[in-house]
């Protein structure tokens, strides 16, 4: 499958501060091999020889998790999946190895408790921007939609900020300034939740290096507050 | 004569009497009497001691000297200050004080009688403890008083002048009885309780005094002011508002763009004598000036009159020094780069259509623009101008080449270089056969002298003299092409739909603009034209205007795309040498490059470094997201 290429707007340091880099030492017994390969040819769509969405919604099933849930985005973050709604052979490999699973309950199991990967906040980081990665799907694209953005935000970070989110889901929405957003402002929303308190706003200074649609977002916050 | 001698011991009693006695006199007599006593005794004592030390020479020179002792003129000083003076300063002081401000009234007083009491403080060395310090905290609380006074009492003049008098006194003072170093303290004193105490109110006239035109009386307000440090600074400041005041409402009553900025020009001549005269050219009043003309000069008058001037003649110095100031009001627009299209917009359509004055005129106005603003200001329209005088020579050898080749037409085509002028709507107009044979001829024409160019003909700035057979009689029209081209079409027909009209000449609803053919005000497609065989005018000739077209949106749009590019440049050019650098400073020193052409928004800076880090020029540092790193 050709690798789009992209300029490094790709985190560089994921490799140092991603979870799954655990130690591992030891290679692969060859039984493990072979089951993660059995398990992906189980799934796999034989023309392409990749699996492709019916292969992952078969899988979705078999892990009770729904595919739009967030554990099937750590997944594909695991997974290093460069297309949306595809794995490789290699991808696949590379997820199962990580999470230690080589069979279906054991992935199962895996899968169910990825949330809890998200802990450490390089990791998050990382997965954070991955998820935008992720849904650049033409080639050359940069800029992911404002549709998609929202959707994302809730699957992402819902979680943690959940006011926040809906604040900025609902600016996003009426705001006619962007169509669609790239990636530094994409990594510039979880920056703001984390840097910025909702309830000081005053203390906030557009001065500074923040994104245009940042200052915009907390010049709307700020007349929502007045009324 | 006997030779008395006269024992040491002997003469110190005498002295000790005399002293007494002196000082009973002393304590009996008050104020001025007082002050005569002691001056007088003062006198006599230094008299008495002068003469002890040269009848007891000898013994001073060779006894006392030897053994450390001090010499007897030191010894009589001593004296007089133990007995005398340490009894008596105090009254002395509060008589001395007494009698100054005797003066201040108005009283006349005996000066040299006071200086000599001065000088007794001088001459024991205390001069400043025993005398000065009270007498200054004296004249402070008299100025007190009287300023609390005056400042009800007084207008801002009367006050100003009564202050100025004070202080000349009071130097005065000083040079007749008081010791020179008290000067600079007492004016300081004098200072602020009439100066710097009532500012606020004091400022409160200034600006009475600047609707009034009172010249005398600003100048010596600035005269007052300038010795105070930071003094001048609340007088710039209303100075700057009075003035932005007036601009702001010259602005308001606006009538037509000429005249405003005539306006202006006068305003600031006036205020521009004022800082010269009442101000001698302070650095903080010409710094006010300015500012308060950034508030309210608009660019868009201010191309408009000189495109004005330029038109219509008048008498060359005239222009020249009305150019000049034209300009110079240039320096307070913020935003040259709109001024200089607007400039250009008009320069072009004087230059086409020949409505300037005097292309010498036009010349100077552009060096002038370009010592203001840099060549690149300029560049463009000094190339228009020039492409004009080509443009002539070109029309001569084109004149030549119909001769010779007896075409029987008469044309006139001017050739634009594409770069220099604004950018024209070329259509494709269906031109009548006549015009096309022109356009023919003059292709031909051209081919012979240049290959290798495109010719784009814009009909829409063209101008065509048409006959037009009337049945009262024959006018000549000067219409534009488009104009031309309509009426020609009624050289076949009577009669003709405007849907017609628009087909036959290939327009669309845009191009086509009707000249004022009677009987139609509004258009709409199932309208007919009809040529109006009666239509008559006094005159031979008319010329039939072109609705007039606003520019002003275009322009204004125009020049943002620009703007938008400039700031790329720069931003890229700035992050190109620099390699990393943090936000603050990238839009300081962007503002900076492009400070000379016009103001960038922050947030307009900000959106275009967003656009760079999406087209991977920039892009944001990893561990500190306020710096940027050039991507090569």
């Amino acid at each position: 499958m050709p690798r789009p290429k992209r300029k490094a707007a790709v985190p560089t340091r994921s490799s140092d501060a991603d979870s799954s880099a655990r130690p591992e030492p030891k290679k692969p017994r060859g039984n493990q091999f072979n089951r993660i390969d059995q398990l992906f040819e189980s799934y796999v769509n034989k023309t392409l020889g990749l699996i492709d969405p019916e292969g992952i919604e078969a899988l979705c099933n078999d892990v009770n998790v729904n595919h739009t849930d967030v554990r099937m985005l750590i997944f594909a973050w695991k997974m290093k999946a460069e297309k949306q709604g595809y794995f490789s052979k290699d991808e696949w490999r590379r997820g199962l190895k990580c999470l230690g699973a080589d069979t279906r309950p054991k992935l199962k199991k895996a899968i169910e408790g990825l949330d809890k990967e998200l802990k450490v906040p390089e990791c998050f980081e990382d997965f954070y921007s991955y998820a935008f990665q992720y849904c650049l799907t033409e080639e050359k694209q940069r800029s992911v939609d404002i549709e998609t953005i929202c959707e994302l935000l809730n699957i992402v970070l819902k979680s943690e900020f959940p006011n926040q989110v809906n604040l900025l889901v609902e600016y996003l929405k009426v705001q006619n300034d962007y169509r669609a957003l790239n990636m530094d402002q994409w990594r510039s929303f979880y920056r703001f939740f984390k840097e910025v308190d909702f309830h000081d706003l005053e203390n906030y200074d557009s001065s500074q290096a923040w994104t245009v649609i940042i200052d915009n977002f907390v010049e709307w916050l700020k007349e929502k507050e007045k009324n | 004569m006997e030779r008395k001698t006269i024992d040491l011991e002997q003469c110190w009693d005498y002295m000790q009497k005399g002293i007494t006695k002196l000082m009973k006199i002393l304590r009996e007599r008050h104020d001025e009497f007082m002050l005569r006593e002691l001056e007088e005794r003062w006198i006599t004592h230094k008299v008495m001691v002068r003469w002890l030390s040269r009848f007891f020479h000898y013994l001073d020179q060779y006894f006392i000297a030897g053994r450390y002792l001090p010499p007897l003129n030191a010894v009589g000083l001593t004296c007089f200050r133990h007995l005398v003076y340490m009894e008596v300063r105090d009254n002395a002081r509060k008589a001395v004080i007494t009698r100054i401000d005797k003066e201040r009234e108005g009283e006349q007083i005996d000066r040299s009688l006071l200086k000599n009491v001065v000088d007794i403080f001088v001459e024991m060395d205390q001069y400043e403890e025993d005398f000065e310090v009270q007498m200054l905290e004296d004249t402070a609380n008299y100025y007190k008083s009287k300023a609390t006074n005056w400042i009800e009492v007084e207008s801002c003049p009367d006050y100003m002048l009564k202050a100025e008098d004070c202080l000349r006194r009071e130097r005065e003072r000083v040079t007749h009885y008081l010791h020179f170093s008290t000067e600079q303290k007492l004016v300081e004193k004098v200072q602020h309780e009439l100066l710097v105490t009532h500012a606020n109110q004091l400022l409160d006239g200034v600006r009475a005094l600047l609707r009034d035109d009172k010249v005398e009386d600003l100048s010596r307000m600035y005269r007052l002011y300038q010795k105070i440090p930071k003094g001048l600074d609340p007088v710039a400041n209303v100075f700057k508002q009075h003035v932005t005041a007036e601009g702001t409402a010259l602005v308001q009553q606006a009538e037509e763009a000429s005249s405003l900025v005539r306006k202006f020009i006068e305003l600031h001549d006036k205020y521009m004598t004022y800082v010269n005269d009442c101000f001698i050219n302070h650095t903080l009043f010409h710094k006010a000036l300015k500012e308060a003309f950034e508030v309210f000069c608009n660019k868009n008058a201010a191309a408009t009159f000189c495109d004005n001037i330029l038109k219509k003649g008048g008498s060359d110095e005239a222009i020249e020094e009305t150019l000049d100031k034209v300009v110079k009001l240039l320096a307070y627009i913020s935003d040259k780069d709109l001024y200089a299209e607007f400039y250009r917009k008009k320069l072009a359509r004087r230059l086409l259509f020949d409505r300037s004055a005097n292309e010498d005129h036009e010349k100077c106005i552009l060096t002038k623009l370009k010592q203001q603003c840099g060549g690149q200001f300029t560049s463009k329209m000094e190339g228009m101008v020039m492409d004009l005088t080509l443009a002539r020579d070109n029309q001569m050898k084109f004149e030549e080449y119909l001769r010779d080749n007896t075409h029987g037409i008469d044309l006139t085509v001017t050739v634009l270089t594409t770069g220099f002028w604004p950018s024209y709507k070329s259509s494709d107009l269906n031109l009548p056969v006549e015009m096309l044979k022109c356009v023919e001829v003059f292709k031909e024409f051209y081919e012979t002298k240049t290959k290798h160019r495109k010719l784009t003909w814009i009909h829409s700035l063209g101008t065509c003299h048409i006959i037009g057979k009337f049945e009262p009689k024959t006018i000549e029209l000067v219409v534009s092409t488009y104009q031309a081209a309509a009426l020609l079409l009624f050289n076949s027909a009577h009669k003709l739909s405007y849907s017609e009209i628009m087909m036959q000449l290939n327009l669309t609803h845009e191009d086509v603009i009707l000249s004022k053919e009677p009987n139609t005000t509004t258009i709409s497609p199932n309208d007919t034209f009809e040529f109006n065989y009666k239509f008559t005018d006094k005159m031979r000739r008319i010329k039939i205007p072109l609705p007039p077209v606003d520019e002003r949106k275009k322009v204004i749009e125009d020049v943002d795309k620009d703007r938008r590019y400039a700031i790329d440049a720069a931003i890229v050019r700035i992050m190109k040498s620099r390699k990393v650098l943090g936000h603050q400073q990238l839009v300081l020193e962007c503002v900076q490059q492009l400070g000379c052409m016009f103001k960038p928004d922050i947030k307009a800076i900000k959106k275009r470094i967003e656009d760079l880090i999406t087209r991977d020029y920039l892009e944001r540092d990893k561990e500190n997201p306020n710096t940027f790193n050039y991507l090569a």
